[in-house]
């Protein structure tokens, strides 16, 4: 159970340093957090204790009912991928920001409004 | 397998073929990028058209990826709902892509905006095909990751920071998504739509059910900018592109908002009142908001953006009624609205490209240099506004009458209310713009170019006939198809499963 809270802490910390910090590239760290809080949870809906990797031998006689299971791992795979596209999309529209604005201080980057 | 499942899967390779054609060879030569994009999204237009034909003749029709039976393997899934959509999408597509070749001549990199258009456009295809829930969320993210690359298409101060705010509050979308997909997976061991709809209704409600519906509502509601979750969108959208606005205002945050969140409602975790009653509030809140906000707009296109917020209300409060009226109505006013509201969206890109501003006070009088321009912004006005016998009215008449129907005289008055505004709200429009006296900077100004006139003239041609697609003929095997999917609820599990046997 500790484990789960301590997921949910995670991503509580990543969305607070999206809404609370003022620097862009704090914002894009703040997404990465939450992202791998979301990827761990996942991770861990299959995890069970005790449970070996899931290799199905013919013959050994290993219970499939101890294996963990597998599939969110390859779904988290994925998952990872998809983040990395975003962060470095992020990243690269922040540099030409920077580039535009000389600043990463969002309070700054403000000609948008109403 | 079903004649004609092949069709399924095509819709989405076609355009991502398209995309990846395009990033390999469109820098070498000069007129592809521009004959590959119409070649694409003509083919998925005439895809999604026939996918209503087989809907009609056979059915759900179900695909298994790699041959993997359903529930294990991956299932693209094409039932009346989807196919709706699928149209609704790619006719949008197909016009935008045509008013796209003029239009993009003012930038430089011509293929990376194709590419990107056609990747996005794979990716609604997907959301709206899958019958996977994982897949929904990569297909959700192909799209939504094409769409911030495509706001920020401009570079310049404004587009940069409107992408990056879009990209932050669409990212945060996407992972409660995510983590709601995770939970749903935990308590069902499925990823399957159909069999975990089958698995949810074996179990008995509890708590954990509650916090996945809030997570959906939150993250689909992102997508679709429903009110609190809206304040990226008048950003974002006037920032892309003119023909990026029409398609990201038109389609996107239909299909990845408001389909996806039907689907997940009605379809998986059926439809309970708690979340039909906040679904409705949600709307009504959007539609009055979103309106007010619009009516003190200068600039022409962040006008249009709020009120796309306002118009999205109108579409969740129709579905959030839930009864097949108000299924119908939400459904018809998505349709209408995609058509008129790409429409405006292109009619500002055609005057942006004529007189290089969208502020409504430096124009004036340009109805008498751009009469094409004019006239369709007119019909769209008009379709918008709920004015007889423009499609929107239609849509508008049946979520009131089905309001009024289910005993909300509440939210049926705020409709009418918030209908009022909007044609106030476009009077503004057409008098600033188009009528009046004709401003001494425009003298010399012209008319759009053929294709830009060409796709304002046939969406404005939608905009006039759309009110025919009540009559029986076209109702039929189009919106009821649509209407009866969502209005069957979790029995979608049974026909899908069914099917694969």
């Amino acid at each position: 159970m500790a484990v789960y809270v301590l997921c949910l802490v995670l991503f509580c910390l990543g969305v607070y340093c999206i809404l609370a910090k003022r620097n862009i590239i704090k914002i894009i760290v703040g997404i990465t957090i939450a992202e791998c809080a979301v990827n761990m949870f996942f991770v861990l809906t299959a995890y069970k204790t005790g449970g070996r990797a899931p290799i199905l031998e013919p013959g050994a006689g290993i219970p499939v009912a101890s294996m963990v299971d597998p599939l969110p791992h390859a779904l988290v795979l994925t998952a990872i991928v998809i983040g990395l596209a975003t962060t470095a999309l992020m990243v690269a529209i922040a540099m030409r920001i920077y580039a535009k604005y000389g600043t990463y201080d969002i309070a700054e980057i403000r000609e948008l409004k109403g | 397998m079903t004649p004609g499942c092949a069709i399924v899967p095509l819709c989405v390779a076609v355009p991502l073929g398209g995309a990846f054609l395009i990033a390999l060879l469109g820098r070498k030569v000069r007129r592809l990028p521009d004959a590959l994009g119409f070649m694409a999204t003509l083919a998925a237009l005439l895809l999604s058209l026939s996918s209503v034909g087989v809907v009609r003749t056979s059915g759900i029709v179900v695909y298994a990826v790699g041959g993997w039976a359903p529930p294990i393997g991956i299932a693209l899934v094409l039932d009346g709902l989807t196919a709706f959509v699928l149209v609704t999408v790619n006719v949008i597509a197909f016009l935008v892509a045509i008013f796209s070749i003029d239009y993009m001549e003012r930038f430089t990199a011509k293929w990376q905006f194709y590419a990107l258009f056609l990747l996005m456009l794979a990716g609604m295809n997907g959301v709206v095909v899958t019958g996977d829930m994982f897949n929904l969320y990569v297909f959700l993210e192909i799209a939504a990751v094409a769409s911030y690359a495509l706001v920020a298409f401009g570079t310049e101060k404004h587009e940069l920071e409107a992408a990056f705010k879009y990209a932050v509050m669409g990212t945060l979308g996407s992972l409660l998504i995510l983590l709601g997909i995770a939970m749903l997976y935990g308590a069902t061991s499925t990823l399957n739509m159909a069999d975990m709809g089958r698995e949810l209704a074996a179990q008995t409600p509890d708590s954990l059910l509650l916090l996945i519906s809030a997570l959906f509502l939150v993250g689909f509601g992102l997508k679709a900018a429903a009110v609190p979750f809206h304040a990226w969108l008048p950003d974002a959208h006037p920032s892309a592109p003119a023909p990026i606005s029409a398609m990201l205002s038109g389609v996107l945050i239909k299909s990845l908002g408001v389909y996806a969140l039907a689907r997940v409602f009605f379809n998986v975790i059926g439809m309970t009142p708690q979340v039909s009653s906040v679904l409705m509030f949600l709307g009504a809140l959007s539609m009055v908001i979103g309106v007010f906000l619009a009516i003190g707009q200068w600039d022409l296109k962040r006008l249009l953006a709020y009120h796309s917020i306002s118009q999205i209300g109108y579409v969740l409060l129709g579905i959030g009624l839930a009864t097949p009226l108000g299924i119908l109505g939400g459904l018809f006013h998505l349709f209408n609205h995609s058509v008129f509201k790409s429409l405006l969206f292109l009619n500002s890109g055609a005057v942006e490209y004529a007189t290089g501003t969208r502020d409504l006070q430096k124009m004036g009088g340009l109805a008498r240099r751009m009469p094409v321009t004019s006239a369709t912004t007119l019909a769209a006005s008009m379709s918008i506004a709920g004015i007889p016998p423009f499609n929107g009215f239609w849509s508008k008449l049946i979520i009131i009458v089905a309001a009024v129907e289910a005993g909300r005289f509440g939210y049926a008055f705020w409709a009418v209310l918030a209908s009022l505004l909007t044609l106030a709200s476009f009077m503004k429009v057409m008098k600033y713009a188009f009528f009046g006296v004709l401003n001494e900077d425009w003298g010399d100004v012209k008319e759009a170019p053929f294709f830009m006139k060409f796709a304002m003239c046939a969406l404005a041609a939608i905009c006039i006939l759309g009110g025919l697609l009540l009559l029986p003929a076209a109702y039929e095997p189009f919106l009821n198809a649509a209407t009866k999917v969502l209005a069957e609820g979790t029995r979608y599990a049974t026909l899908v499963m069914s099917e694969v046997r």
